[in-house]
C-alpha cells in the first residue's frame, strides 16, 4: 500500500513537471514578446531590452525554466547590480503588468475560489446524491420522472444564464440580498454568506443535475446486481438491503467523479466568479489572459493542475479504502 | 398431495408494450423433504422465473403472480412481502449460478454469513460467528478460521459456491432452490458441489429444487424431473420415467442432444429451430413448430389445440396429443439414431 502511494505521488510530480514545461513551451511560441509587454505606451527599445535582461528573458528557454523551478523551491533574484529585488520561495514569477509578485496574487485569490468551490460542492453532493437515490428507489414512478425532468432543466441552462437570472431577480428586482461584494468570512460573516449564496447555488445547480442522473444510474445498476438478489434472498428487509448492500457499492463511482469535479472547480470557476465579481482564481486567470500577463497565467495553470493531480491521488486512495478488490491487486 | 413443497397452477406474467408475456403458465409440481426435483429446460423456458416467484423475488410491480405454492403450512403467493421476507433465508433459501457475482465484493464472507444468521435470529455476533465457522467447515472449506475473514475475490469459484451453500443452509431451511449451481464452475468442481449438496440434503432433510439444463447432473441427483418449455411443464415424472421412457418429443429431443461416450455417431443431434417468442406463442402445442412428430397424427390438432398435461401413470404426466404407441415409437427412433439399436433409450 505505501509503495503504491509513493508511486502515485511520483507520477503526480512528474505530471506537474511536464505540465509546467508544456505551458512554458507554449508561451515561448506566442508571437507576443513578453519583454515588450512589460512597459506601457512610452516604451523605448532600450527599456524593453533592459527589462528583458532584468526578467531573465534573454536567457535560453531551458535556463528560464530552470530559474522558474528554482524560484518555486528556493526563491530567486531578479535583475542585477543595484536594481535587484528578491522574490522569496515559493516564487511563481513576477507580473510586470501589475508590478507585483505572482505568489501573493494567487494566495489572495485562492481562498475565494476554495470557499466558492467547497460551498457549492456541499450543496450539489447533498442534493444530487439524495435526489438520485430517491429517483432510483422510485424508478418509473412519477417521483422519478419529476426528479429527472428537473435535472434535465438544470442541465440545460448554462451557468452564466442561471447566474444572471438569480442576480436579476433576487438582488435587483426583489432586493432580497445586497449586491454581491466579497469580504472574507473572518471580516464579516453575514456579508460573506450574502455574497456567496447565489454563486454557490449557480455552480451547484449544474453539478447537482449531473449528479442526480449519475447517482440514479449507479444505484439502478447496483440494485440489479446478483449480490443484491442474494441479500434479498437472505431475508433482509428492503431498507437493510439498500442501506447495507446497495449504497456502498452504488456510491463508490460517485467518489471519483466528485473528487475530480471539486478539483476542477478549485482551479477557478471563471463564469461564476465573473458574474458575481468574486476575486478568485478564475477571474485572475481570465484577467491575465486578457492582459497577456504570462507569469500569472502560468501560475494559474500550475495551481489548477496541482489540484487535479492531488485530487486524483486522494480519489484513488479512497477507492482502495472502499473497495477491497483494488487494495489487493 | 402431502408433499412438503407444493406448487399448483403457478402463473407469472409480465405486462409489456407488446402485450402480456406469460413467462410461467400453469406450472404444478411437488417435492418432499429429503427429495430433489430437477426442473429442466432451455434458457427462457421459465424455470428461473418459477423459482424466483416461489422465493418472492419477482418484483410485484412488474409482474403478476397467480396460483398457489406451499412450503409446509405457509402459502407463498398470497403472502405479504414481510411474511415472504421472513421465510426467505429461514424456511427456504436459494443458491445461484454465479457465486462470484452473488457475494458482495466489499464485505468479508464472515460478515455476509453472520448477517444471514442475524437477520432471522437474535443472537450475538460472536455466537453467530461460531456458528458460521462450524457451517464453513461443514461445506468443506479448509481452514475456516482463516478463510472467514477473506473477501470473495480471494476464494476460488468452488469455494465461493461452498460459501453460498453455507449461507443458504445456515438457518436450516426445509427448501433449497439451486438455480444452475454448477454452470459457472469447472467440471471437476461441479461434481464436488453436487456431492456436497447431496450430503447436506441428507443431514438437513431438505427438499431441493434443482434448476438446470445439464441432464448429466439431473441423472446423478434428481428423484423427480419436470421438463419446462416456453413457460409450461411439458413432462413430469420420476427420474426413471424421464430417462427410460420419455414421452414428450421435446424431452426426447433433450435426451438425444446430450453428448455420450457410447454413441456410435460422433455428431450431436440438436433440436431443430428456436424456442418460440413468449409474446407470440403457437396456437396449438407450443412445441409443434419444432416437433418431429407433429405430422404423425394425421390431422392438425398439434397446430391448433393446446394439449393438457395428462397423467399416464401415477408418477408420470405428459403434455402431448400423440397416443402412447406413437410417443414410444418416436422416442425409440430418435434415441436409436444416437445410441444405436442395442443401446436402448437410456
Amino acid at each position: 500500500m505505501s509503495g503504491y502511494v509513493v508511486r502515485r505521488l511520483l507520477t503526480g510530480i512528474l505530471i506537474l513537471v511536464l505540465l509546467s514545461m508544456f505551458v512554458f513551451l507554449l508561451f515561448s511560441w506566442l508571437p507576443a514578446d513578453p519583454a515588450a509587454l512589460t512597459c506601457g505606451k512610452a516604451c523605448t527599445p532600450q527599456i524593453i531590452e533592459a527589462n528583458r535582461v532584468r526578467l531573465g528573458l534573454d536567457l535560453p528557454l531551458w535556463q528560464q525554466y530552470f530559474e522558474f523551478v528554482k524560484g518555486i523551491f528556493f526563491g530567486r533574484t531578479y535583475g542585477s547590480g543595484t536594481a535587484t529585488f528578491e522574490c522569496h520561495a515559493p516564487c511563481l514569477g513576477y507580473s510586470f503588468r501589475r508590478g507585483e509578485e505572482v505568489t501573493p496574487l494567487i494566495l489572495k485569490a485562492l481562498p475565494v475560489t476554495i470557499y466558492l468551490a467547497v460551498g457549492a460542492f456541499i450543496i450539489w453532493i447533498c442534493a444530487g446524491v439524495l435526489l438520485g437515490i430517491y429517483a432510483a428507489l422510485r424508478r418509473g414512478q412519477w417521483q422519478d420522472r419529476v426528479t429527472l425532468g428537473a435535472a434535465l432543466v438544470g442541465y440545460s441552462f448554462p451557468s452564466f444564464f442561471i447566474g444572471l437570472l438569480l442576480l436579476f431577480f433576487v438582488v435587483i428586482k426583489w432586493q432580497l440580498l445586497p449586491y454581491p461584494d466579497y469580504v472574507p468570512p473572518t471580516e464579516d460573516p453575514v456579508q460573506f454568506l450574502q455574497t456567496m449564496i447565489l454563486p454557490w447555488i449557480t455552480l451547484a445547480l449544474l453539478f447537482a443535475a449531473f449528479y442526480i442522473r449519475l447517482t440514479r444510474n449507479q444505484m439502478l445498476d447496483t440494485l440489479g446486481e446478483d449480490y443484491i438478489r442474494t441479500a434479498r434472498s437472505k431475508g433482509m428487509t428492503e431498507s437493510q438491503v439498500i442501506r447495507k448492500h446497495a449504497l456502498r457499492a452504488g456510491l463508490t463511482p460517485i467518489v471519483t467523479a466528485a473528487g475530480l469535479d471539486l478539483a476542477g472547480l478549485l482551479g477557478g470557476a471563471i463564469v461564476t466568479e465573473t458574474i458575481f465579481t468574486l476575486p478568485g482564481l478564475g477571474r485572475l486567470a481570465l484577467q491575465s489572459v486578457l492582459d497577456s500577463d504570462l507569469p500569472v497565467i502560468t501560475a494559474c495553470v500550475l495551481v489548477a493542475g496541482f489540484f487535479i493531480v492531488i485530487a486524483n491521488l486522494i480519489v484513488d486512495l479512497l477507492y482502495a479504502v472502499i473497495d477491497p478488490r483494488v487494495r489487493l491487486s | 398431495m402431502t408433499d412438503y413443497v407444493r406448487v399448483e397452477n403457478l402463473q407469472v406474467s409480465f405486462p409489456t408494450e407488446d402485450g402480456l408475456v406469460h413467462a410461467v403458465d400453469g406450472v404444478s409440481f411437488s417435492v418432499d423433504r429429503g427429495k430433489t426435483l430437477a426442473i429442466v429446460g432451455e434458457s427462457g423456458s421459465g424455470k428461473s422465473v418459477t423459482s424466483q416467484a416461489l422465493m418472492g423475488l419477482v418484483n410485484k410491480r412488474n409482474a403478476q403472480v397467480e396460483g398457489q405454492a406451499w412450503v409446509g403450512d405457509s402459502e407463498l403467493i398470497s403472502a405479504s412481502d414481510d411474511e415472504l421476507r421472513k421465510l426467505r433465508g429461514s424456511s427456504m433459501s436459494m443458491i445461484f449460478q454465479d457465486p462470484f457475482a452473488s457475494l458482495h465484493p466489499f464485505y468479508r464472507i464472515g460478515k455476509q454469513l453472520v448477517e444471514a444468521v442475524r437477520v432471522h435470529r437474535s443472537i450475538s455476533k460472536d455466537d453467530a460467528r461460531t456458528e458460521v465457522l462450524r457451517m464453513l467447515e461443514k461445506v468443506g472449506i479448509p481452514n475456516p478460521e482463516r478463510r472467514i475473514d477473506d473477501y470473495p475475490h480471494q476464494l476460488s469459484g468452488g469455494m465461493r459456491q461452498r460459501v453460498m451453500i453455507a449461507m443458504a443452509l445456515i438457518n436450516g431451511p426445509s427448501l433449497l432452490i439451486a438455480d444452475e449451481p454448477t454452470t459457472a464452475l469447472d467440471v471437476t468442481v461441479q461434481a464436488q458441489i453436487m456431492e456436497l449438496l447431496n450430503e447436506l440434503q441428507e443431514q438437513y432433510n431438505t427438499a431441493i429444487i434443482l434448476i438446470t439444463h445439464d441432464l448429466g447432473v439431473v441423472a446423478d441427483v434428481a428423484d423427480e424431473v419436470a421438463v419446462m418449455y416456453a413457460g409450461r411443464l411439458v413432462e413430469r415424472g420420476s427420474l426413471r420415467d424421464i430417462f427410460y421412457s420419455p414421452q414428450m418429443p421435446y424431452t426426447v429431443g433433450l435426451l438425444s442432444s446430450v453428448p455420450r461416450l457410447d454413441a456410435i455417431s460422433d455428431r450431436l443431434t440438436p433440436i431443430a429451430g428456436q424456442p418460440p417468442s413468449l409474446i407470440n406463442l403457437p396456437r396449438g402445442c407450443v412445441f409443434e413448430p419444432r416437433c418431429g412428430a407433429s405430422q404423425w397424427l394425421g390431422d392438425d390438432r398439434c397446430a391448433t389445440v393446446r394439449p393438457e398435461l395428462l397423467s399416464i401413470t401415477p408418477s408420470h404426466a405428459v403434455r402431448c396429443h400423440l397416443d402412447q404407441e406413437q410417443r414410444r415409437r418416436f422416442a425409440e427412433e430418435s434415441l436409436a439414431a444416437v445410441v444405436g439399436p442395442s443401446g436402448g433409450a437410456a
